[in-house]
């Protein structure tokens, strides 16, 4: 099963409860940071990286002898990653989404695939799991195609389950990250701007139609309209994590609440217990088979 | 014009209470045009309660869609598409538009001229009034892309809109992460007030962050909220900045004052003041003079261990 951690707000708790999770497992697990922009799984579940790639995205490259400056390409290019001006055809790899319509246009062949790098992709292990992660190029604008060719790993290979930890909002990077789950889990805190991000999450990943949970961390500040809204939208809460200074300051430490905070420990194993009975609810047939 | 981005790789790291409260401190200095450049989870109209005086659709890109009469179901556009988002039907193809990139290789090729391919619309954009003065925000509806185009739209508007008003001084709430939405709110800034946590993740994304305003040339200033949960990290942090050459704007403790002022729809320094407010002035009073002073960097970073 593939449980993606996700949110509207940014910082509300997602690699907390990912490593958390990842650290009270039982059984096989993959844990895969989707995070490309900004990657933090690494840092809390110290993982030993056996290995990195660059990652490339297919962008087309100009054999100007054979180019007729006929600007089909241009005229077609939706990214304006081509472009002819006067006697010269210009390629900007940067705009560039790989779609490879240009290179399949061209009957002349003056466009042949390249590579742009994306970053890499990093592999190794965490204790008993497996830990997968892409990391964006500095300057890079496009996470999803780099985010593709992780997951694509991710299925090549995947074995028991896995923990996604995604990156936040609910644009195109987030949908991507979630979009291949069995079941989503939002976290949020009680606070006006929490609501109001996990209200669009709740919009964005609904129509996904996939179980989805919430848990609400720093249980304790600001208000109760999370609840109200959980409630009213019958949203189940997995769980709620009492805000701590004790967690805060174990968390600038860089180390994992459910590791270093004994009461965080049976509440992590309540959640990942919610999480799998929404799984096998939803897909009887596969948890049988588990 | 003087454009401030508040930007911090990380998420809830501060940077809308800490905008919102810098349009508070600005309007009393000749005031400043507002901007959310968060457009996907956009928060500080909460804290602002803009009153909307304009509101238009933002059209972007575009997106396919197979009519299953004419589709003879051939397959050659689900072997074209890159995005894996041809999908295959009963008996005609489909398209999945959350895997849709709006690329046209399908449309192109199809040989039975099945496919469709309109204009996308994305979210809607506002012209606002708020008690601080003016503001341009948005919201791109869940689970759009383009969300550069849609900042970068913005910020054409906030500048021509800020110069009819006579303003000088821009104020932006800028997305979490290095990618598109960030990009593009760093172009054409003057300065990027960078908010990080004495944490590993508030560390690790403020180095990224600061990397990717250096590779723009962008000049930058740090601010460490909640620097009392880690006061080693935070000297951390601040030590790397001097050895890196970026200004740091001061520090801010963690004070349940932000979460109270966030759930009444104020800012911090409408409350009665705290600790927290009186170190965010100090902040913006750093912030302010980097603004009007800070020069683009060098494009090549400093190698102050080598």
């Amino acid at each position: 099963m593939i449980y993606a951690i996700a949110s509207g707000k940014g910082g509300t708790g997602k690699t907390t409860v990912t490593a958390s999770l990842a650290a009270v497992w039982d059984g096989p697990l993959t844990a895969v940071d989707l995070d490309v922009e900004e990657p933090n799984l690494h840092l809390f579940l110290a993982p030993e990286i056996t290995a990195e790639e660059p990652a490339f995205l297919e962008v087309p490259v100009l054999d100007a002898a054979r180019c007729i400056l006929c600007g089909e390409c241009a005229a077609f290019c939706q990214y304006k990653a081509l472009s002819l001006m006067g006697k010269t055809l210009l390629v900007f790899p940067e705009m560039c989404h790989g779609c490879g319509g240009c290179i399949a246009l061209c009957q002349e062949g003056a466009l042949s695939p390249g590579g742009r790098e994306l970053g890499h992709i990093l592999e190794g292990s965490a204790g008993a799991a497996r830990f997968l992660m892409g990391r964006l190029r500095v300057g890079e604008a496009m996470s999803p195609p780099l985010m593709r060719q992780v997951k694509a790993r991710l299925r090549r290979d995947a074995a028991g389950d896995v923990l996604i930890d995604s990156p936040p909002g609910v644009s195109c990077p987030a949908v991507n990250a979630v979009m291949d789950a069995d079941v989503i889990v939002l976290v949020t805190e009680p606070t006006p701007f929490g609501l109001h991000d996990f209200r669009l999450a709740v919009e964005a990943f609904r129509p996904l139609g996939k179980p989805l949970g919430a848990v609400i961390n720093r249980a304790g500040i600001g208000d109760g309209r999370v609840q109200d809204f959980c409630r009213e939208a019958g949203v189940p809460v997995w769980a709620e994590l009492p805000f701590s200074r004790a967690v805060a300051e174990a968390y600038s430490r860089g180390e994992v609440a459910a590791r270093a905070v004994p009461e965080m420990r049976g509440m992590f194993l309540a959640l990942m217990a919610r999480m799998r009975g929404a799984a096998a609810a939803s897909n009887p047939e596969e948890a049988d088979h588990a | 014009m003087r454009e401030i981005v508040v930007i911090s790789g990380k998420g809830g790291t501060g940077k809308t209470s800490i905008t919102a409260a810098f349009a508070h401190l600005a309007s009393v200095q000749g005031g400043a045009m507002l901007c959310d450049l968060d457009v996907d989870a956009p928060d500080l109209h909460l804290l602002l309660a803009p009153d909307r005086q304009e509101e238009h659709a933002f059209y972007s890109g575009r997106e396919a869609r197979i009519d299953p009469s004419v589709c003879t179901g051939c397959g050659l556009c689900a072997g074209l598409c890159r995005f894996g988002a041809v999908m295959p039907g009963p008996r005609a193809f489909g398209i999945d538009p959350l895997r849709c990139e709006g690329c046209g290789v399908c449309e192109r090729f199809c040989p039975a001229g099945a496919i469709g391919f309109s204009e996308k619309h994305c979210g809607q954009w506002y012209a606002s009034a708020m008690r601080f003065g003016p503001m341009v925000h948005a919201q791109l509806f869940p689970g759009q892309e383009n969300s550069g185009r849609l900042v970068a739209l913005l910020k054409k508007e906030a500048r021509e809109r800020a110069k009819a008003l006579g303003l000088t001084l821009m104020l932006c709430d800028g997305a979490p992460g290095i990618g598109c939405p960030v990009i593009s709110s760093l172009s054409g800034a003057s300065l990027a007030v960078v908010v990080t946590e004495p944490t590993p993740s508030g560390r690790h994304d403020l180095e990224r962050v600061v990397d990717l305003c250096r590779h723009f040339r962008i000049p930058v200033a740090v601010v460490v909220n909640k620097f009392d949960l880690n006061p080693e990290n935070s000297e951390g942090i601040e030590d790397y900045c001097r050895e890196q050459g970026h200004a740091l704007a001061g520090r801010l403790p963690h004070d349940e004052v932000v979460v109270r002022a966030m759930v009444q729809g104020k800012c911090v320094t409408e409350l009665p003041e705290t600790p927290f407010s009186k170190a965010l002035r100090g902040v913006w009073e750093v912030v302010a003079h980097h603004a009007r002073t800070a020069s683009r960097p060098s494009p090549f970073p400093n190698t102050p261990n080598a």
